[in-house]
Order: structure tokens, then C-alpha cells, then sequence
């Protein structure tokens, strides 16, 4: 059953088992509350000569009612905890940096080209545009230019905000080759719904090969971003 | 503290209706002062749908609007609908719910004779009204109305050169400090008026709910507000005298905004819902016949929900860049939220356990909002979640939850309260079959717009977006953001039936006895209207709780606060039973 479209790096598994099992506990709790608010409407609606049940309450029943949704939601928020704590906890060591610098209404994707540094003229910087390859950890340097943005890619279960004057590091980790679309997801001006970019997940030796080709087209006169 | 009846001369027209310092007719004037942008609010909520479900067709009569809400235009689009959110939230929820019932319900559920601070009151609505008036005069500046959302991120909201939009958003932050104003005076006089200007007898244990849950409304209001109000102070300044409170090429934090902002508006989605509770309560209580499963239960759960909205508002900001390790600390509070939530929800299922459920208009809008409020309470566990959150953080999902809560909730509890207070605020009654039809479809229409909402956000739908069709993931769900549209239409359009009626009525309605549902509080006890002062030469003695429906022993099936009878308890001594 796909309810959730494909996800295709190494959290999103993680993240959508979570969805389903908050989706379980909440569907449980959804059925027999809305069942039991049809049931007594049609069961005790108005009838001639029944008179309503007299009582305020009952004290077992409250702590009951209070008591369980408070460790079924416990439980869920330690779940939780264990997952983001897995994504958000560490960066895996990674060679493969990129450098998102996010504008109205433009993705700027850097990569180090062949000295291995950022900020330099031999940079490899593409628009709208990222590649990275299969199976292998990659680190995103989140930046922006000038207003909030957030980088997202539905197929990664990846979303992080870009926030002006804060460098924001996230990580993915690409399950197979393919185009996956990316959006911006934090409102951005007029042009919010239309930041669309594509990302490319290559095998390895494919992604070496088009950086070269990047490094070979690159045009030194290029500066760097400010 | 109290007012007597001989301080309250016949006063002119104006000083009756327009400049009143009566608690009755304000809450009348935010009534309609709330319904009337209502309908610019909706007619909002129109365009914006009218553009996701179809973006590539001109919406019929839209040569007929403003030009500054043509959706086709991206740039009008997001003005759209940020107006949208701005006026359903500052001049229609906040107004209807505090204003309107909390300043017509208050004094008379009660047992005083008008609020604390009939002067103050009066301010209260009309700072409000000019709140109204300056936020509706933006759309007709040049560059159009605020488009950076209601939430109005810096730096985006803080610089004309990223939106186009000058005096248009500058408006939109004095509109919104006016209307907080409005709350914070309003707040002052609720808390006053209640703690110090109860009927003899009227122990707080022996308020209805839907007083508890203003009172504890008013408390959030006058703490959170000014909060937000320093905000909009810093951002007004960042806009027009250089600052850089939220600027970092200034040395300024964006992420402070935030911050602010959800301190203040994570209580306020509080503020929306808690008098909607108190009022659901109350009429779930009158028609099921039956009183209040587990009063002080409820009560406590209002304060609960009240203490832990403050320390919640870090959900919101799970994506933002704030520290993860607090991200963990804000979801463990905001699940815990959840537990008096649930609660209040197990508590209006015992009530009507046993019940003899009478199907009226108010009844059935309280059904609906119970229903609704379980699905919007439910969804919230999603984006609780912070890992799930990565996914569904800023996608339909949230904008089917924050609908189902406010709408499904707040709006149904709305409508309720309407059917139900209508005979006392106007003495006169709505047709009831008319709204029981209103009430019917409202909730099935309800849920086929906002439903299908998460199965959008599940699909990963951005928010604020104004062409779906852009993203080759998105085209397979545009059917489904059709199918939308049409039932939201539909929807729009079953508010006819409430308006024509509400109208009517009010002319042509048949005429209202005192207590028409055979409720037990003590505005039943009033004439309907109540008179300038509210009672006659004394003001009622309260002998027990407000919930005494089918009590053994009496030939009628309820028992008011304020009647004698044999065998009762005398008053100073609280009838409520354990919860």
C-alpha cells in the first residue's frame, strides 16, 4: 500500500514507518470516537417518556481516558524522538558537499570542482539543477540570499529552511538513480510556486563523469556568490 | 463593584446603538462586525480555490473584482490569500469568539449587570472596528494588500524589494495592532468582571463552561498578546525607520520573528477554540438533557491546555533551523497537549451517554464540531512528530488540520452558539428547519473540501503555491484539487441558507420566550432580549452548578441556577459532584 509517494533515501523509510504507526494509533482512536458519537446520537436521541441518565461523571473512567492517551502519546513522542534523533543527531562523515544557496527565485547548487575547495574560481555552479550519486551520504550546506526559503524534496522526505545569515547543514543519503523534483516550500514572494528545481541521483561513476564535464565547461570569470 | 439598575438612564440613539457601553449591544456590534468580514473572508477562501483547482481558467466574473484580487496574477495570489487567513483570524474567529459571545454571555451567565468597564468595552470594539477598517482600506493602496502570509516572515515581510508591497503590509501591521489592542482591553474587562461581579451564590465551581473557558481565554489574551504586539512594533520599525530587529545584514535574527510570533500565536490558536469548547459544553449539556459529563474535568483540561499552549509554540518552527535538540523538547510538550484535549472529547461522548438527545440546530453544529475537532485534534499527532514533520511540514496537510480545527472547530462551534444565543440576543427565533438543513450540509460539505486536503499533503502538495500543475509530482492530484473546489463552492454556497435565515429572523422571526431550549444558566432567566441592566429590581441568586438537566425528584427535566426548591442546598455550598 503506497499512501505516501515513493521515498527514495536511506530516513524516508524511517520517517513514513513512523507516519503509518501514528496513523494506526490515531485511526484506532478516530474510528471508535466518531463510531461512538454516531452511536449515542442514534441511540439515545429523544424518545417519549425515557428520561435522561442523571449523573456528573465518574472519577475511574477520567483517569482512564486521561491516563492512556498520555502513554500512547508518550510512546509516540519517544518513537519520534528516536528517528529525528537518527537524522538530525549526526552527519556522516562524506566527502560529497554541496552548497545550496537559495534566492528569489533561483536554487544556486556549488560543488568544489577540481581544487576541492569552496569559493574559488573553479567551483562547478549550476541552476535549478542538482546531481548527486547513489548511495553515498551527501552533505547540503543551506544557505539564502535574501528572504526564507525551504529546500525541499518530497521523494527524500528532506525539508529544511534556508535562513538568511545562518548556514544550515543538512544530509541525504540516495537510495536509487532518477530525477526527483525540488521545491520551495516557505512562502518566498511572487514567485514561491514556481522555485522549481530538478534533482538527479546518478551512479557513482556517472556523477564523477558529469562533474568533470561541469569542471571542463566552467568559465573562471565566474565569481563566486556573495 | 457592582452596578445598580439606578445608575442606567434611558440613553439616544447613538449612545444606545452605535457608542454603547451595554455589553449586549457590543457583542451584537462585533457580531456583525465579525459575520460581515466573514463574507469578505469567504469570498476569499473562493478565489484562492477557484485558482488551485482550475489555475489555467480565468474564474467567471472575476473582471467584475478588484483588480488587486485577480489570482491569476502570482503576486495577487499571495495577497489573496493572506488576506484570507489575516481576516478569518484577527476581524472573524477572535471577534466572534471574545467579543461577540464573550462580552454578550459574560455578564449575563454571570448574574451581573453589565462588564466592569462599560467605557473600556466600548473602546474595545470600536479600536477593533478601525483594526477592521484600516486592514480593509489596503486593499486599495497602490501595490496592493500584505502577501507574505498571516504568519509575515521577516525578512520577506520586513522589505518592500522582496514583495512589491509598501504601504500595504505597513497597514496590515497596524490593523493587526489595533485589533490586539481591541483584545487586550476586552481580556482586562473579562477577567475583572468575572472574578469580582458574580451573582450571590455563583461560586466559580458553579460558572457554565463556556464562562470558564473566556475566562481562561482572556488570561491567554492578556498574556500572549503583548508579546505579539512588540513584534509588530519591531517589524514596523524595521519597515519604516531602518532597524534591523530581523535583518542580518544589520546584525538583526530572523529566526526572532518566529519565536514571537509563536509565543503569541500558539495561544491564540488556543484562543480560537477553548470558548468554542466552553460554548459546545454548555448546549451539548442543555440538548442531550443531561448535565456535563465530568464539569470539573473540563475545567481542568481548559487550564491545562491554557498553561501548556505556552510552551508549545516551538512546533511550528521544527524546519526553521532552530536547534534540533529543542525541536525534541517542543514535541514532548506538544504531545502532551494533546491529553486534555482528549480529555474534553471522551467527557462530551459521556454526556451524551444516556442522554435524551433533542437534534436541534445548535445540537447538531455541536455534534459537528465534536466530530471535526476529533480529526483535527488527531491530525495534529502527525506533524507533532518531528521526523513526520520533515515531510508534511508546510504541505496541505497542515492546511486541512488548521481547517478542521478551525473551521470543522472553531466555525461549527460558531454556528452552535448563534442558533442557540440567537432568541436571547434578538428576541426572536431562526427557522429551525432551515438551519438544520444549513447545519447538515455545512458539515458534509465541511469535510469533502477539507478532507481530501490530507491526502494532498500526504503527496507532499506544498502550501502557498498558486499552480500545482508546475510539479509533475503534483498533476496526478489535480483531480482531486478540483473536486475540492467544487465542494468548497458548494460550501460557500450553503451559507446562504444561514445568512437569509439570520436576516430574516431578525425582522420576522417568531417572537422568543425566555428560556426557549429549557436551559438551566442564568441568561435563561433574563428576558429575551434582557433589558439595559440585564434583571428587573434584583439580580439573581445563584442555588447550584449550571448543568442540573433531568435531576431526580422534579417533574421537568431541568433545574435553573437560580430557582429555589425544596430540598435544594442552600447557596454558599457547591453542588458540583466529584468529577
Amino acid at each position: 500500500m503506497h499512501w505516501l509517494p515513493e521515498g527514495v533515501s536511506t530516513y524516508s523509510g524511517r520517517i513514513d514507518l513512523m507516519f503509518y504507526v501514528i496513523l494506526a494509533v490515531t485511526g484506532v482512536a478516530f474510528v471508535l470516537t466518531e463510531a461512538l458519537l454516531f452511536y449515542f446520537s442514534w441511540r439515545y436521541r429523544s424518545r417519549d417518556g425515557v428520561r435522561a441518565r442523571y449523573t456528573h461523571g465518574n472519577s475511574r473512567l477520567e483517569v482512564i481516558w486521561t491516563v492512556v492517551p498520555a502513554v500512547l502519546l508518550v510512546f509516540l513522542g519517544l518513537a519520534s524522538r528516536k528517528v529525528w534523533g537518527e537524522i538530525k543527531g549526526h552527519i556522516p562523515p562524506t566527502d560529497q558537499e554541496i552548497v545550496v544557496l537559495a534566492s528569489q527565485f533561483d536554487w544556486e547548487v556549488r560543488y568544489k570542482g577540481a581544487d576541492g575547495q569552496f569559493e574559488t574560481a573553479d567551483d562547478v555552479v549550476v541552476h535549478n539543477e542538482m546531481h548527486v550519486p547513489v548511495n553515498a551520504p551527501v552533505k547540503i550546506r543551506l544557505r539564502s540570499k535574501d528572504v526564507l526559503h525551504s529546500f525541499f524534496v518530497p521523494a527524500f522526505r528532506l525539508k529544511q529552511d534556508a535562513v538568511p545569515g545562518l548556514t544550515i547543514d543538512v544530509w541525504v543519503q540516495p537510495t536509487r538513480t532518477g530525477d526527483f523534483e525540488i521545491a520551495c516550500a516557505e512562502l518566498c514572494g511572487f514567485g514561491h510556486g514556481t522555485m522549481r528545481g530538478m534533482l538527479t541521483v546518478m551512479e557513482p561513476e556517472e556523477f564523477q563523469k558529469w562533474l568533470k564535464e561541469q569542471e571542463a565547461g566552467v568559465v573562471p570569470a565566474e565569481a563566486p556568490a556573495a | 463593584m457592582s452596578v445598580h439598575a439606578d445608575q442606567h438612564h434611558e440613553p439616544s440613539f447613538i449612545g444606545k446603538y452605535i457608542f454603547s457601553q451595554d455589553h449586549k449591544i457590543i457583542g451584537i456590534q462585533f457580531l456583525f462586525l465579525s459575520l460581515a468580514f466573514m463574507i469578505v473572508g469567504g469570498f476569499l477562501a473562493m478565489i484562492v480555490r477557484w485558482q488551485l483547482g482550475f489555475p489555467d481558467r480565468e474564474m467567471p466574473l472575476a473582471s467584475y473584482l478588484p483588480a488587486s484580487w485577480n489570482p491569476a496574477d502570482p503576486a495577487q495570489y499571495n495577497a489573496v490569500f493572506t488576506m484570507h487567513a489575516s481576516i478569518m483570524i484577527f476581524l472573524v474567529i477572535i471577534p466572534i469568539l471574545t467579543g461577540a459571545f464573550g462580552n454578550f454571555l459574560v455578564p449575563l451567565m454571570i448574574g451581573a449587570r453589565d462588564m466592569a468597564f462599560p467605557k473600556l468595552n466600548m473602546m474595545s470594539f470600536w479600536v477593533g472596528f478601525t483594526g477592521g477598517a484600516v486592514i480593509t482600506s489596503s486593499f486599495f493602496v497602490e501595490g496592493g494588500a500584505a502577501s507574505t502570509g498571516w504568519t509575515a516572515y521577516p525578512p520577506l515581510s520586513a522589505d518592500p524589494q522582496y514583495t512589491g508591497v509598501g504601504l500595504g503590509q505597513t497597514l496590515w501591521i497596524v490593523s493587526v495592532l489595533f485589533i490586539g489592542t481591541a483584545s487586550i482591553m476586552g481580556a482586562v474587562n473579562y477577567i475583572t468582571t468575572i472574578v469580582n461581579m458574580r451573582a450571590p451564590g455563583m461560586h466559580f465551581f458553579r460558572m457554565p463552561l463556556s464562562v470558564w473557558a473566556l475566562f481562561i481565554t482572556a488570561i491567554l489574551q492578556l498574556m500572549a498578546t503583548p508579546v505579539l504586539a512588540s513584534a509588530l512594533g519591531m517589524l514596523l520599525l524595521d519597515r519604516t525607520m531602518g532597524t534591523h530587529f530581523f535583518n542580518p545584514a544589520g546584525g538583526g535574527q530572523v529566526l526572532l520573528w518566529q519565536h514571537l510570533f509563536w509565543f503569541y500565536s500558539h495561544p491564540a490558536v488556543y484562543i480560537m477554540i477553548l470558548p468554542a469548547m466552553g460554548f459546545v459544553s454548555d448546549i451539548m449539556s442543555t440538548f442531550a438533557r443531561k448535565p456535563i459529563f465530568g464539569y470539573k474535568a473540563m475545567v481542568f483540561s481548559i487550564m491545562g491546555i491554557a498553561g501548556l499552549g505556552f510552551i508549545v509554540w516551538g512546533h511550528h518552527m521544527f524546519q526553521s533551523g532552530m536547534n534540533p535538540a529543542l525541536g525534541t523538547a517542543f514535541m514532548i510538550s506538544t504531545m502532551v497537549i494533546a491529553v486534555p484535549s482528549a480529555i474534553k472529547t471522551f467527557n462530551w461522548l459521556g454526556t451524551l451517554w444516556g442522554g435524551s438527545i433533542r437534534f436541534t440546530p445548535a445540537m447538531i453544529n455541536a455534534l459537528a464540531f465534536v466530530s471535526t475537532f476529533i480529526i483535527g485534534g488527531l491530525s495534529g499527532i502527525f506533524m507533532a512528530s518531528t521526523p513526520v514533520d520533515m515531510f508534511i511540514h508546510d504541505t496541505y496537510f497542515i492546511v486541512a488540520h488548521l481547517h478542521y480545527v478551525l473551521f470543522g472547530g472553531s466555525l461549527f462551534g460558531v454556528f452552535a452558539a448563534i442558533n442557540y444565543w440567537y432568541p436571547k440576543m434578538f428576541g426572536r427565533m431562526m427557522s429551525q428547519p432551515v438551519n438544520v438543513i444549513h447545519s447538515i450540509l455545512s458539515f458534509i460539505f465541511f469535510n469533502l473540501t477539507f478532507f481530501p486536503m490530507h491526502i494532498l499533503g500526504m503527496g507532499g502538495h506544498m502550501r502557498r503555491i498558486y499552480d500545482p500543475t508546475l510539479y509533475d509530482f503534483l498533476k496526478p492530484l489535480q483531480p482531486m484539487n478540483q473536486f475540492i473546489t467544487i465542494n468548497a463552492f458548494l460550501l460557500g454556497a450553503v451559507q446562504i441558507l444561514f445568512a437569509a435565515n439570520f436576516i430574516y429572523s431578525l425582522f420576522r422571526g417568531r417572537k422568543a420566550e425566555r428560556n426557549p431550549w429549557h436551559s438551566t444558566s442564568l441568561e435563561w432567566s433574563a428576558a429575551s432580549p434582557p433589558p439595559h441592566g440585564n434583571w428587573g429590581e434584583k439580580i439573581p441568586t445563584v442555588y447550584r452548578g449550571p448543568f442540573e438537566h433531568s435531576p431526580p425528584g422534579i417533574a421537568e427535566d431541568y433545574l435553573p441556577q437560580d430557582r429555589p426548591a425544596a430540598g435544594a442546598p442552600a447557596p454558599g455550598r457547591p453542588t458540583m459532584t466529584r468529577a
